[in-house]
């Protein structure tokens, strides 16, 4: 069973959300670095850029498959997790610390709540690994 | 189990969620011309001496004489040890050998192709190669767009600086436009080469430049390298892999070099075959090998530690990524760049180089002598490789007949093309051509000029 904080909001895409006062850190859920393998590149969107909530802004690749990553919510880019670049594995040692993708000042708060929280993003993994 | 992949019924399910009536409507951007072929007219079978009697009697069609057409197809001594080495089974007859358990030989020999072309390129990744040079072309536009296109915002379009191949661009703009991204011509200037004032009033996603451009001519690619750095627009550089031997790689374009390298591998021991196959290649930088489509050979370590040779980056592909890979490009040219990495392997560095100046040599040789003659004269005064525009003065398509004639490949009618070059023709030499070829060729020219 993949590890899933309660403090945390998940999207369907299987990325996670930690709000702090509307600036919100991403990555990718227990459950996808495990679907997925081992980590071996992530491309990361760039400083500055204006995500849009639903779309794609980067892509992950493991040994086995590569998968795009989709913006949660919508909002600026404010900074990226550069040591994925040397090091890709965090995603799998640590995908709720150190494994994080980037951060982004959110647009509107209001998008976070409609994110999906622990108990039914676990759920939904279960209904997808099903 | 009988291997039968889509059942009636799942096939009208499939049409109908896309909303296309039958199977034929998918096919219906193809000319009904080319979809009508009429094989029944073709017997069923025929002897092994009718046929070699009947494929002899076509191949005396080909036009044997001195050959002075270029255009993207060039005529180059190839050693015959190429395709002996070529033509051995285990090259030749292999199909799809990419299996990294039994096919180190193929693999190591891909690598050091890619390793040669980046060499050539000045270029730091090479993949395993493509079709020909118009669909390198296109994979390259693609892969610049995709690129770029988080930086991209209000930009859309492709440039191209000069005469690129019009061809090339025939065939990446029917790839590409499906996904409506447009190449913007911005024309070239009186001595042949790129208008730079033209592409500097764009504001293009990426800058397509051909070098030595369609005309033969040398475009001042280290300005337009400063230019599309300065302005953060990719450049895709079209370059002929003998010139590179003489010429700056494009790596070394500018300051910071070109972005993507394109072309067409024939001039590499493939012969000219009435114009193919061919291979196309295309190197870039490392920060851009994500977005390189086709495959990528790069060389490991197995357990034991000794070197071995296997595809790369595959996550990239459409095995695994689907409908979101970089490319459709299903293959790569395999027993073409065996040749060409052999033949490449022969002549060595110093040997591609003084090919490379020979053709250069007999190419000013070619447009001394036909120059020599009354009312013809260059059309550009921009400084040439191995290839250049003779202005005949009259239609030129008409002297050409006349020169063939003769028994002499005189080159290629601009008109069809270029309008307003209707009476230019395109000239080519190569190390082949001897005093005596060259001679030939402006005695044909001269007599078809006074008729």
């Amino acid at each position: 069973m993949s590890d899933a904080p309660v403090e945390l909001r998940y999207a369907s895409s299987h990325e996670w959300v930690r709000n702090e006062d509307g600036l919100i850190t991403v990555g990718i859920s227990d459950f996808a670095q495990e679907s997925l393998g081992d980590v071996v590149f992530v491309e990361l969107p760039e400083v500055g850029e204006m995500a849009t909530a639903g779309e794609e802004i980067g892509v992950v690749e493991s040994v086995k498959a590569a998968a795009d990553i989709y913006a949660p919510v919508s909002g600026t880019v404010v900074a990226v997790n550069e040591n994925l670049e040397d090091a890709p594995e965090l995603v799998n040692q640590d995908p709720y610390g150190d494994g994080w993708f980037y951060r982004l000042e959110v647009e509107d708060e209001a998008e976070i709540e409609e994110l999906l929280d622990a108990a039914a993003y676990r759920e939904h993994c279960d209904s997808e690994a099903e | 189990m009988p291997f039968i992949p889509h059942t009636d019924e799942e096939v009208r399910a499939m049409l109908e969620r896309i909303g296309a009536a039958s199977i034929d409507d998918l096919f219906d951007e193809i000319d009904p011309a080319l979809a009508g072929a009429d094989f029944t007219t073709l017997e069923d079978s025929v002897d092994e001496m009718t046929m070699l009697a009947q494929l002899a009697e076509r191949a005396a069609q080909d036009e044997t004489g001195p050959c002075f057409l270029g255009a993207g197809c060039y005529d180059h001594h190839i050693p015959a040890a190429v395709w002996d080495i070529a033509s051995r089974g285990e090259f030749m007859t292999a199909y799809t050998p990419y299996q990294a358990e039994a096919s180190q030989g193929t693999l190591q020999l891909i690598y050091e192709y890619q390793t040669m072309m980046t060499a050539l390129t000045g270029m730091e990744v090479s993949n395993a190669s493509v079709y020909d040079g118009g669909s390198a072309l296109a994979e390259a536009v693609l892969m610049a767009m995709r690129a770029s296109r988080r930086r991209r915002n209000a930009r859309s379009g492709v440039a191209v600086a000069g005469a690129c191949h019009p061809l090339y661009l025939e065939t990446a703009a029917n790839i590409v436009g499906r996904q409506g991204i447009r190449l913007a011509p911005t024309g070239y200037l009186d001595d042949g080469s790129a208008d730079l004032d033209a592409l500097a009033a764009m504001q293009p996603a990426a800058v397509i430049v051909q070098q030595p451009n369609f005309f033969g001519v040398l475009e001042p690619v280290d300005a337009i390298a400063r230019w599309a750095a300065e302005n953060d627009v990719l450049l895709v550089a079209v370059a002929n892999p003998m010139s590179l031997a003489l010429l700056k790689p494009p790596g070394e374009w500018g300051d910071a070099g070109a972005d993507i390298v394109c072309g067409d591998g024939q001039p590499l021991g493939v012969p000219m075959a009435s114009g193919g196959p061919s291979f196309g290649f295309i190197c870039t930088r490392m920060s851009l090998v994500r977005q390189l489509p086709g495959r990528i050979v790069g060389r490991t370590a197995d357990r034991n530690g000794e070197a071995g040779y296997t595809l790369t980056l595959q996550a990239r592909e459409q095995h695994i990524r689907r409908g979101k890979a970089t490319s459709n490009i299903c293959t790569n040219q395999g027993l073409l760049v065996t040749a060409a990495t052999i033949h490449m392997a022969l002549l060595g560095r110093a040997g591609l180089r003084r090919v490379a100046e020979s053709c250069h040599r007999k190419a000013e040789q070619l447009v001394q002598a036909l120059t020599s003659i009354d009312g013809v004269g260059r059309r550009f005064a921009a400084p040439f490789f191995h290839e250049c525009v003779i202005d005949l003065g009259q239609p030129a398509q008409a002297v050409l007949s006349e020169v063939a004639g003769s028994g002499i490949v005189g080159g290629l009618a601009l008109g069809p093309m270029y309008p307003e070059l209707a009476s230019c023709v395109l000239v080519c030499a190569t190390e082949k051509r001897t005093d005596r070829d060259i001679e030939a060729c402006r005695s044909a020219f001269q007599a078809a000029l006074r008729r």
